[in-house]
């Protein structure tokens, strides 16, 4: 997969010590972080604020309901994606601390 | 470009919806300050260390190229065209961008070369090289004024907040994740922002699409608004304001499909920079085959909502029958938006807009000033300093292009027409360009001379021919002038081209390698790691799919 670092040669330091993956840092994750947040949001509303104004809007379909469904489970995906498939970067190269890398995860 | 500013697009926006956008804004930011714990040379700053895998890069690709001009441009063009609208993607842009993935990217990313006016000094000199440098900074400054202009327009129109308070703070959030985090923070933010400006438009085209009844009944209400033209792609007379069909038909294949979109995608560096910061070989090449693939979808979630805008919202059908409701055809999109989308979704397509619009000016200024630090300043102004002192330069540069772009913006908003005119003119330096390069890229006799002169005499073509069509002694407007003159630009810079290396000295070919086909070991233009990468990492294989896809949907919707 074209995410691993394999065939790295961006003429860097040789790596030195071991690898680890790139966590919070990987661009995956705020891309799933963000469409996830507007899929719940819009869940939200199109269970609690689903009336004759909105229907008129979107020809009686709930549209924040199931657009928000659908960004839940392509976030889900993407999620699924980076663990399966995580970003390996060499020591030192691009991530300070990895726990706190950890701890912002899924944000 | 002209927007109805007054309250007819006033989009309700609630509490939720500024919610959803300033959670957008904050990610932005956030991934600027990530990006800035990585930058620690030149190198980071203006080509990501060239480190980043192909999927990324090939979204940014096309993510450069979704601003406000695509957006707004295409869906208006799908409103008053219809599908023939289809052929800016299917015809002038994929076989290009395959093109340049499979046929030009060896030379651009096996020559180290950091920026392609770069590469048109080691190839021509410093001749071609300042016309190429000079005229790029100075169109990408314009065009950065442009998309400012219109994300204040669209922020004045749709939240009502004044044009000088939407101008600073989307030119304020542009400028503090560029400088931040250089090109990683801008095409990290172009990947976030495609997938934000799918979510926005994909439901909006899906509910437009209900409220019509569906594809069929979309077909139904353009035949019976009496647009049938609309609904088939070629022979695009309406476009091209060609009458002969088979005249029309050279025009889109010849002007739009060949000159003007291979001059624009295969040189223009705000796109090949995002190949330029891949990692391999393999993956620069594929940066533009994997862009192709999301590029000829697009259509679906621009277009069409254009289209459905003509036959559901009332200003526009009430355009569309000749009558003069007070809006243009480049408000569909968003009138379409105030119609169909409630709350929650208006939030995210809001968002999407902003994105979309912030995307073209970013990826502006990240090409700006790189050509900026390294082909001018490094070139012509301060050689040799250490490079920290580049990326200070790049730094500053940045922030100088930014409130040129201020500027540019608020005279913008003066002359409406004027700089529409001067879009055009700078969209003709990208025929010429795209002559040379080939030309030299495979012909090792094209002398340096050859390099500027063809440069300059093609651009003079296509300014001429242009304004002869401007003032009415050729029989074309619209679309078919640019065709005609970007065609005429292709021709004059090929032959005079061919002259002028015929009587002058060419460069000794020890300094070509790398540069030209014949003169490039085979090693230097391949990966040495391609034969273990599976097909879908093969820039070929994914070349050859897509050029079939694209040609299947060209023959679907025809």
């Amino acid at each position: 997969m074209s995410t691993s670092s394999n065939g790295h040669d961006a003429g860097g330091a040789p790596a030195t010590g071991g690898r680890r993956t790139a966590g919070a840092y990987d661009v995956r994750v705020v891309i799933a972080g963000l469409i996830g947040l507007y899929g719940v949001v819009l869940i939200v509303l199109g269970i609690v604020d689903y009336g004759a104004a909105e229907a008129a809007k979107t020809g009686d379909v709930n549209a924040n309901l199931w657009a928000g469904i659908g960004m839940l489970v392509f976030a889900l995906v993407f999620v699924a994606w980076t663990r399966l498939r995580p970003v390996v970067v060499e020591d030192g190269e691009a991530v300070e601390d990895p726990t706190g890398g950890a701890d912002t995860a899924g944000r | 470009m002209v927007l109805a500013a007054e309250e007819s697009l006033r989009l309700d926006a609630n509490l939720v919806d500024y919610a959803l956008v300033a959670a957008y804004f904050a990610v932005v930011l956030l991934i600027g300050f990530a990006a800035r714990s990585r930058v620690s040379d030149s190198l980071d700053f203006f080509l990501s260390g060239r480190s980043l895998p192909a999927w990324v890069t090939g979204l940014a690709f096309i993510s450069a190229n979704l601003g406000a001009v695509e957006i707004i441009g295409m869906s208006a063009n799908g409103a008053q065209f219809g599908m023939a609208t289809f052929h800016y993607f299917w015809i002038g842009a994929v076989p290009a961008m395959l093109f340049l993935g499979v046929v030009m990217m060896p030379f651009y990313y096996g020559s180290k070369v950091r920026s392609v006016p770069e590469f048109m000094r080691r190839r021509f000199g410093t001749g071609a090289h300042l016309v190429n440098a000079l005229s790029f900074a100075l169109a990408q400054v314009l065009i950065a004024g442009i998309n400012l202009y219109l994300l204040a327009t669209i922020v004045n129109a749709l939240l009502g907040w004044p044009q000088w308070i939407s101008l600073i703070v989307a030119a304020a959030v542009v400028l503090s994740y560029i400088t931040l985090g250089g090109l990683s923070a801008a095409i990290y933010n172009e990947v976030l922002q495609f997938f934000v400006i799918v979510a926005a438009l994909l439901p909006l085209t899906l509910i437009g699409l209900h409220r019509v009844g569906g594809v069929g009944g979309l077909i139904d209400s353009i035949r019976d608004s009496g647009n049938e033209n609309d609904l088939s792609s070629w022979p695009a007379s309406d476009l091209t304001s060609i009458d002969n069909p088979v005249l029309s038909v050279i025009g889109i294949v010849f002007g739009l499909g060949f000159v003007l979109s291979f001059g624009y995608w295969t040189t223009n560096f705000v796109e090949v920079q995002r190949a330029m910061a891949t990692k391999s070989m393999s993956a620069a090449r594929s940066t533009p085959i994997i862009g192709s693939f999301p590029k000829m979808f697009i259509p679906f979630i621009v277009i069409v909502p254009g289209m459905i805008a003509a036959v559901l919202v009332n200003e526009v059908q009430e355009l569309k029958a000749g009558g003069d409701p007070g809006v243009t055809y480049n408000d569909s999109i968003l009138l379409l938006i105030r119609d169909v989308l409630p709350n929650g979704l208006l939030g995210v397509a809001i968002a999407g807009l902003l994105a979309s619009f912030m995307a073209g000016m970013a990826a502006n200024i990240s090409a700006f000033n790189t050509v900026f630090s390294y082909d001018l300043w490094q070139q012509y102004v301060k050689k040799d300093r250490p490079d920290e002192y580049y990326l200070k330069v790049g730094r500053l540069a940045t922030v100088g292009a930014t409130v040129t772009a201020i500027f540019t913006a608020l005279i913008a908003a003066g002359f409406d027409n004027l700089m529409d005119y001067l879009q055009t003119l700078f969209g003709f330096f990208n025929a010429p360009l795209f002559a040379t390069f080939i030309l030299g890229m495979f012909w090792k006799r094209m002398t340096p001379t050859a390099g500027w002169a063809g440069l300059v005499s093609g651009t003079l073509a296509a300014v001429l021919v242009w304004s002869l069509s401007e003032v009415g002694v050729i029989g074309l407007e619209g679309q078919g002038a640019s065709f005609v003159a970007a065609g005429a630009a292709f021709v004059v810079d090929i032959v005079v081209s061919v002259a002028v290396s015929m009587v002058t000295a060419p460069k000794p070919v020890s300094e070509l390698a790398g540069l030209v086909y014949s003169e490039t070991p085979r090693e230097d233009r391949t990966d040495p790691e391609a034969h273990r990468l599976p097909w879908y990492q093969s820039p070929t294989k994914l070349a050859g799919i897509s050029l079939v896809l694209v040609i299947a949907l060209n023959l679907i919707f025809s």
